[in-house]
């Protein structure tokens, strides 16, 4: 007889052990796939995974084996003109001579590389690979202004809705076993005597009996099935947690002088934070901040896409992205990030500006906050007074300059390196 | 055709998969099918996946290889460069088969009858997994080598355990004893005496490598060689003798060496153990049509699949890729089935012991007492070598051209056989190499031997194999490859010092 398991409700991912040390052991070259992808791909699709190929040498697993030469006998199946002694050219293209013996598979696949899908997780695993962001430990337990509730064992009394109707029979059994024991003993004892009475033929006994098993049986039906004390209920209890939200504020100058490229660079800086940024935190919000002479909050399609013209005055970007934390987001609930794009271009006048309010209003308020200047040409006043601001605020700003798209991700992986515990 | 079919639909259901396993039991039975029991185990196709991942082992230990393994067989799955297999079953007893939900029913029937009955009793009665594998202690023993090795992963590191791994999946291959009977593996035994076996090897190699101060005046003629005779099996000379290894690598070696030679019969009977289970899922199934248990859309089905899996196509096409050990097998013994049931005069001149006698007697003893070497050479008809149209050819990289030597006619039959024998022939397919020599009083080096079969070379991965001996060994290891007692070429591990600049 055979027996029938079903097996399909087995936990899944048996080979996932393996599949993450071969991923390990190959970690240089997906490293590189992966940082060549974040150049190469269009910046709507960094979500997903990735196709990674390594070269088939450093994958093989080296055998004993027979190289070429030498003489082999084959045995080919569907001869049709060939009789013996006839001698045939050499196929072109090595001694493959059709394919080789039975199920000399490592013959045939020659040189190819070794090709296979990294999921997205794992794809953003490995973009992410020994990165952290900063400070993020002092604000997590900082705010402490939320809860949540978790399961903390059973209580005796509760609302019903709470009711853990498996604990509660549990108990009523057990109640009832022990209420009842005595009782069953006897009416067990009973029966058993009666049976021997009615069997000798002892109506008077048996009549007692009867009498005595009928006391009995009502006595264990006066025992309820179910009695106020059974009843358990689900006990929660509240949890504060650690907040874990953050905002991210993507400030970025349309003035003029930033054209389409230098745009599409400034997004994939701020996609790639953002893709990070959710990474860390259960919700993560974005407000878009632009400006030319005046800043405003806008969506993501205007934010990138609308062309303004004018001169830049960075400063009112600072003040109103202030003015937002102030409205909606309170740094006691959300862990606050400023990335800000631009070409470097200011009014000069308005650049000591920037760095007051960077100084004074932001930096206090914010995890982090990074400027990049994706330009190629000469830093200008912002530049050198958020130099200022940096050495005064190491541990909460920096900038840097971006060339070209190349530059996006080892700078970003330079801002947001893990650092030493200071 | 009185009876009614069992089913008429395409799905599958657990009564209807337990109804079919009856039907076919019961023909098996009736046919002298000795079988372990059998467990069928209905799984997804990312099961099956993690199936094929670990060589079909149920439980395997970790490693990284298996995870590359995975990721192949996943990409060409879900590219659909490759369809799975319908099932994989387990030389164990219980024989545990896998089949996929995915299947229909005629497709479940078919599995059943060829995993279950077929290659179940391949594995309970042929000779070569009676003598080297434990059916019965397999699921055990494999349990208690994950279990040991992941605890040397806790305790030396998962870094350090890769390492002999891979080291010793090198040389998998040569973890067999060709022609001893191995002891069957016992988990309980192997628990029960590994920390013993661990404290007396140490003790022995001690001996072997106690270096006495004796003064440099050794006389080279009382030299003593060691070891006395040329080994084969590698890892098992590596367990025994390799001066620098702790206990527990001792005990990964064997573990990868006990698990080579629990496959090891699998690789030397394919064509065997494929034709055999095609046969019987062929006769059972049309046995079960014939008692009107099976609709004619059911056979249709089955045979269409049937035929797939046997198609062999000609050395020309395109998707040639060897000859196929299911179609060989089934047709060597349907064939003999034939030779028995309608004889010819050229059967009767060929087998005059098989021609008109009972094939229920003929087969399981075809089945019994051979490898796939052996079993071609002993029963491959010249009728099967015309249907293939098999003919032999030599390629000699001193000729410019390539000879036909043998075709399927008269001169040629018993040629085509022992060449297409040849073929199957482990001893041909891997080089031979054996160690010959431990410098035991100099450097300690190992002295490796390759008798070149027919002057054919070693692969391009030779020099890489030897850096995993080599990390296994501790010292210096040498290859000399000989052709008729002549060295013809030398590798070396490490590099030698004069050269030691272009060492990779």
């Amino acid at each position: 007889m055979s027996y029938i398991v079903d097996r399909r409700l087995n936990a899944k991912n048996k080979s996932t052990v393996n599949r993450q040390r071969f991923l390990e052991r190959y970690r240089k070259h997906i490293r590189k796939a992966v940082s060549d992808a974040v150049d190469s791909r269009s910046i709507t699709d960094m979500d997903r995974g990735e196709e990674v190929s390594i070269p088939a040498d450093d994958v093989s697993q080296p055998i004993f084996n027979h190289g070429q030469g030498g003489s082999r006998s084959i045995v080919h199946p569907g001869n049709r003109e060939f009789v013996q002694g006839d001698r045939i050219a050499r196929p072109s293209g090595g001694g493959g001579a059709g394919g080789g013996e039975g199920e000399a598979s490592n013959s045939g696949e020659g040189e190819d590389d070794f090709v296979f899908q990294l999921s997205q997780e794992e794809f953003l695993e490995f973009l992410f690979d020994d990165l952290a962001l900063p400070n993020l430990t002092k604000r997590a337990l900082k705010g402490n202004a939320s809860f949540k509730y978790e399961h903390a064992g059973f209580t005796t009394d509760g609302v019903p809705a709470k009711l853990s109707v498996l604990r509660s029979l549990k108990a009523a059994k057990a109640r009832r076993i022990a209420l009842s024991g005595e009782s069953r003993r006897l009416l067990k004892a009973a029966r058993a005597e009666l049976e021997r009475a009615t069997a000798e033929g002892d109506e008077v006994g048996a009549r007692r009996l009867m009498l005595e098993i009928e006391q009995l049986e009502k006595r264990l039906n006066r025992v309820p099935f179910l009695d106020t004390n059974d009843l358990r209920y689900n006990l929660h209890v509240k949890r504060p947690v650690p907040t874990s939200q953050a905002v991210m504020f993507c400030l970025m100058d349309v003035s003029g002088s930033m054209d389409q490229q230098i745009k599409d660079m400034a997004k994939r800086f701020y996609l790639l934070l953002y893709m990070f940024l959710k990474r860390h935190y259960e919700r993560t919000d974005i407000v878009f901040i632009r400006h030319h002479t005046v800043a405003k909050e806008v969506d993501e399609q205007e934010f990138f896409y609308s062309r303004e013209t004018g001169g830049t005055v960075v400063s009112s970007a600072l003040r109103l992205m202030k003015e937002v934390i102030d409205a909606r987001y309170s740094p006691n609930e959300w862990n606050i990030y400023g990335a800000q794009a631009s070409d470097g271009d200011n009014w000069n006048d308005d650049s000591p500006i920037c760095r007051k309010l960077l100084e004074d209003d932001l930096l206090p308020l914010v995890q982090y906050f990074a400027y990049v200047e994706i330009t190629k040409r000469n830093h200008q006043a912002l530049w050198r007074e958020y130099q200022q601001v940096a050495r005064r605020f190491p541990e909460t700003f920096a900038q840097r300059q971006i060339m070209e798209v190349s530059d996006i991700f080892p700078v970003f992986h330079e801002l947001f390196q893990k650092r030493e515990a200071a | 055709m009185s009876r009614k079919p069992l089913s008429e639909g395409s799905a599958w259901s657990f009564e209807l998969i337990e109804a079919y396993d009856r039907e076919i039991g019961r023909i098996a039975e009736a046919h002298g099918l000795d079988t372990y029991p059998n467990q069928i185990e209905i799984i997804r196709s990312d099961q099956m996946m993690d199936a094929y991942a670990s060589i079909g082992m149920p439980l395997g230990y970790n490693h990284w290889s298996f995870g590359k393994q995975f990721v192949e067989v996943e990409k060409s799955y879900q590219s659909g460069a490759m369809g799975l297999a319908y099932e994989i079953v387990i030389n164990s007893n219980p024989c545990i088969s896998y089949l996929m939900e995915e299947n229909s029913m005629t497709m479940q029937a078919l599995v059943i009858a060829h995993a279950c009955y077929g290659h179940n009793s391949f594995f309970k009665g042929n000779y070569l997994f009676r003598t080297w594998t434990d059916a019965s202690a397999i699921i055990d023993y494999l349990l208690f080598a994950r279990n040991y090795i992941s605890s040397c992963e806790e305790r030396y590191g998962v870094a350090e355990v890769e390492k002999v791994l891979d080291s010793c999946h090198a040389l998998m291959n040569y973890g067999v004893d060709r022609y001893k009977r191995p002891y069957p593996i016992s988990a309980e035994e192997e628990k029960r005496r590994q920390a013993e076996r661990a404290e007396y090897v140490q003790r022995n190699l001690n001996d072997l490598w106690r270096t006495l101060p004796k003064a440099q005046s050794v006389d080279t003629s009382d030299e003593v060689t060691f070891p006395a005779e040329p080994q084969e099996n590698l890892l098992y000379f590596i367990e025994k003798h390799a001066p620098l290894l702790e206990p527990w690598q001792r005990e990964i070696v064997r573990i990868v060496r006990k698990i080579a030679q629990y496959f090891y019969p699998q690789r030397q009977t394919q064509v065997m153990n494929e034709g055999w289970a095609s046969f019987w899922h062929y006769t059972l199934i049309n046995r079960l049509y014939d008692e009107g248990l099976v609709t004619d859309g059911f056979m249709m089905e089955f045979l269409s699949s049937h035929t797939s899996v046997l198609f062999q196509p000609g050395f020309d096409h395109p998707v040639y890729n060897g000859i196929n050990p299911y179609a060989l097998g089934f047709a060597i013994y349907s064939d003999l089935k034939r030779m028995c049931d309608a004889p010819t005069d050229e059967d009767r001149e060929w087998f005059p012991d098989i021609a008109g006698a009972n094939w229920l007697e003929v087969l399981p003893a075809a089945m019994r007492d051979f490898k796939d070497e052996s079993f071609i050479q002993q029963f491959m008809s010249p009728r099967v070598m015309r249907e293939f149209r098999l003919f032999g050819i030599l390629d000699d990289d001193e000729d410019s051209e390539i000879e036909v030597r043998a075709i399927h006619d008269h001169g040629g039959y018993r040629r085509v056989r022992e060449l297409l024998a040849s073929q199957y022939n482990l001893g041909d397919q891997t080089p031979n190499i054996q160690v010959v020599k431990v410098d035991v009083k100099g450097d300690r080096s190992l002295t490796l031997g390759h008798t070149q079969h027919q002057r054919r070379p070693l692969g391009a991965s030779t020099e890489d194999v030897l850096k995993h001996l080599h990390r296994l060994w501790g010292f210096p290891v040498v290859l000399e490859s000989t052709w008729q007692d002549e060295v013809v070429s030398t590798h070396r591990c490490p590099a030698e010092t004069a050269t030691g600049q272009d060492a990779a």
